[in-house]
């Protein structure tokens, strides 16, 4: 074996000492940050299929320290020892359940076929309602972000009690549109503005109306960021409390509801509540996974002009 | 709020007198019907009409119906420029018949004493409510808790900018950090309250409190201590939104050309340097937005506190939002609820215009 003739130099050693020491503590924290965010989504996950003593006990890692049992999801209806009986547990689960999605998706749509066309409108023409210009109009949209929903919480009770839309989805949905109307304009107008207005211009000489042109040449292309907008509001409106507790008592009721009135009475069942709460957040778990490039690309668009 | 191009088009459209007229017709000929139908609704609610109304829906329906013929008007009376008009007229009739009408309407309701389950209606009360309010320790309580709520929201700037530097550096595997730090964003807050707030900080079984023991907290509470309660609430609240900032810095990090920070380096800028000399202020107008949403956000913190502690122990966790909902739902008084909500709102748009006309002298600094 030859005798090694070049060597490093001490201090280009140091050097990379203190890169892999780098690396280590990058990935330190990288990995602690996962943990702290993924650790209690994993904890409810198996609580889920806890029995108390595994409970009590404080075990973690399934089919190590305890053996999962279903008695969680027995409770909803949800097991497959229940699949196929009549329960009463998981009408009521699937009755929330569809109530949510219903209300956040036909809200994401509306908020986003509105807000699409106002942010296209304000990125293209000048308006002069009145004493408002194209400023002035964003700023009216853009302004509803700051507004408390409490503010308008109180309000609404009452006029939804004389328009007897109190603990309908129609109520709901209406409000909930209006609280991700602002954040869609936001998203869609930076959208419209990278688009070249060049297309439009050349789509009308050739003798499609604006109309047509809207729909034809700029939506298409403007199609990934109405996707994130509606992806945000999705979440947003998925996850929506504080209405929902206040407007909605028993036909309308939705999912966060549902679970926050489990919270008190259920005490120490825990296999239940975790049960209850996993099947609350797995929908938007997945729709994070899966779609989660295009919900970045919804929280950069107004971050980076 | 930059503008973009504009599209510049001429239309030559020819509209008659007859058509003018039309327009017109069609836009006050269903004004009146809204007028009528509100007056119908307000005659036959106080009981002049003999006929028994169950609610004020025509008074909607009637609104719609102008809604929607104000949107055909456009068309008539302005041919091209009416079609323009329509992209933005729906929002607009949308948020208004959504914001400003309630809004009045909650002017009028915050002076008036109105319990909803009483069998007796509104009643005008002045400035009684405004008395009461000033007299009401709890609600200056939770004011001044928003104010360290508020305050809350550097400590996440921090850790979001610290992770995002992190993420926007060369690391393996990014998509599935990127994946796993979103994922407390996509969690309801009713839900984490659960989760985190019952059931991980549970004092005997939860495993935050045994990992606190084993750390040596002989006795972990996190909700007795008025302090540690807030403390509590704040991080449960950080962990939501810390990667939402993240995010948003994450973007205007990767948005920042690379041979910037590389000319930093060549002229022997060390890395703490080219951070507070290039990297940071680079990144002023990106950290300023995330930190004015998150303001936003956080000015609406409600749901984790209504489940976890509803404002105890003593109203040192209550947000304003939570206590105006406790609020009503023991005593069911709108009134009072109401003038709280509008006094929070006049804060918060005065606080929020003062911080924004600062932050606009302090990044154009006139001399």
């Amino acid at each position: 074996m030859a005798e090694q003739i070049f060597y490093d130099h001490s201090s280009d050693l140091s050097h990379k000492a203190k890169w892999y020491a780098g690396r280590v503590a990058v990935y330190g924290i990288l990995i602690f940050w996962t943990v702290v965010c993924l650790f209690p989504i994993y904890w409810t996950v198996t609580t889920s299929f806890k029995l108390a003593p595994n409970v009590m006990q404080g075990h973690m890692i399934p089919f190590v320290d305890f053996w999962p049992a279903w008695k969680g999801w027995d409770s909803l209806g949800l097991s497959p020892r229940l699949a196929g009986q009549e329960s009463t547990v998981r009408e009521e689960f699937l009755k929330r359940f569809t109530n949510s999605a219903i209300t956040s998706v036909s809200a994401s749509v509306l908020a986003v076929v509105l807000g699409s066309l106002a942010a296209y409108g304000l990125s293209r023409f000048r308006y002069k309602f009145g004493f408002m210009r194209n400023p002035d109009i964003s700023f009216f949209f853009l302004s509803q972000l700051i507004l408390p929903p409490v503010v308008l919480a109180l309000p609404f009770l009452v006029l939804y009690r004389s328009l007897d839309l109190l603990d309908t989805r129609i109520g709901l949905i209406l409000l909930y549109t209006l609280t991700v109307l602002p954040i869609v304009i936001w998203i869609m107008r930076d959208q419209f503005q990278s688009i070249p207005v060049e297309l439009e211009e050349a789509a009308l000489v050739d003798g499609l109306s604006i109309w047509q042109a809207f729909l034809t040449i700029v939506m298409p292309i403007a199609l990934p960021g109405m996707v994130a907008a509606f992806i945000l509001s999705l979440v947003l409106t998925w996850n929506e409390y504080f209405f929902a507790a206040l407007l909605t008592s028993t036909d309308a009721k939705t999912l966060p509801v549902m679970v926050a009135s489990q919270t008190g009475s259920q005490g120490i069942n825990w296999w239940a509540m975790a049960a209850l709460s996993t099947a609350a957040i797995v929908p938007l778990i997945i729709i994070g996974v899966v779609l989660e490039r295009f919900i970045i690309k919804g929280m950069a668009a107004g971050a980076v002009k | 709020m930059s503008q973009g191009d504009l599209l510049h088009v001429v239309t030559g459209d020819d509209i008659g007198e007859r058509r003018r007229f039309i327009g017109k017709a069609l836009i006050w000929g269903s004004f009146a019907v809204v007028v009528a139908a509100f007056s119908w609704c307000a005659l036959a609610q106080t009981g002049y009409l003999a006929w028994e109304l169950a609610n004020w829906r025509p008074a909607l329906y009637a609104y719609l119906l102008w809604a929607t013929c104000l949107c055909i008007a456009q068309v008539v009376l302005h041919g091209e420029q009416g079609k323009r008009t329509l992209f933005v007229l729906p929002a607009t009739l949308f948020v208004v018949a959504m914001v400003i009408f309630p809004l009045i309407f909650a002017l009028t309701l915050a002076f008036s004493n109105w319990n909803l389950s009483a069998f007796e209606g509104p009643r005008f009360n002045g400035f009684d409510n405004v008395r009461q309010m000033w007299t009401d320790p709890f609600y200056w309580n939770a004011l001044k808790n928003m104010v360290y709520y508020t305050l809350a929201i550097l400590v996440e700037y921090s850790i979001a900018f610290g992770l995002a530097l992190i993420m926007a550096s060369q690391i393996r595997a990014r998509k599935f950090f990127r994946v796993a730090f979103l994922m407390p964003l996509m969690l309801s807050p009713v839900a984490v309250s659960w989760m985190v707030g019952k059931s991980m900080l549970e004092i005997r079984f939860g495993p935050i409190s045994r990992l606190a023991r084993w750390l040596g907290w002989d006795r972990p509470s996190f909700f007795g201590d008025p302090e540690i309660a807030r403390l509590t609430i704040m991080i449960m609240d950080a962990w939501t939104f810390i990667p939402f900032m993240m995010i948003m810095l994450l973007a205007g990090l990767q948005a920042i050309p690379r041979d910037i920070q590389e000319a930093a380096r060549v002229d022997g800028a060390s890395g703490w340097r080219s951070f507070w000399e290039v990297t940071f202020p680079l990144m002023l107008p990106v950290s300023l937005t995330a930190i004015l949403i998150r303001i936003i956000f956080k000015l609406k913190l409600a749901d984790i506190i209504i489940n976890v502690t509803s404002g105890g122990p003593g109203g040192a966790t209550d947000s304003v939002t939570s206590f105006i909902f406790r609020e009503y739902r023991d005593r069911s008084n709108v009134g009072y609820g109401t003038l709280l909500a509008i006094v929070y709102l006049v804060l918060i748009v005065v606080a929020i215009t003062v911080f924004m006309k600062a932050v606009d002298r302090w990044m154009n600094p006139r001399y």
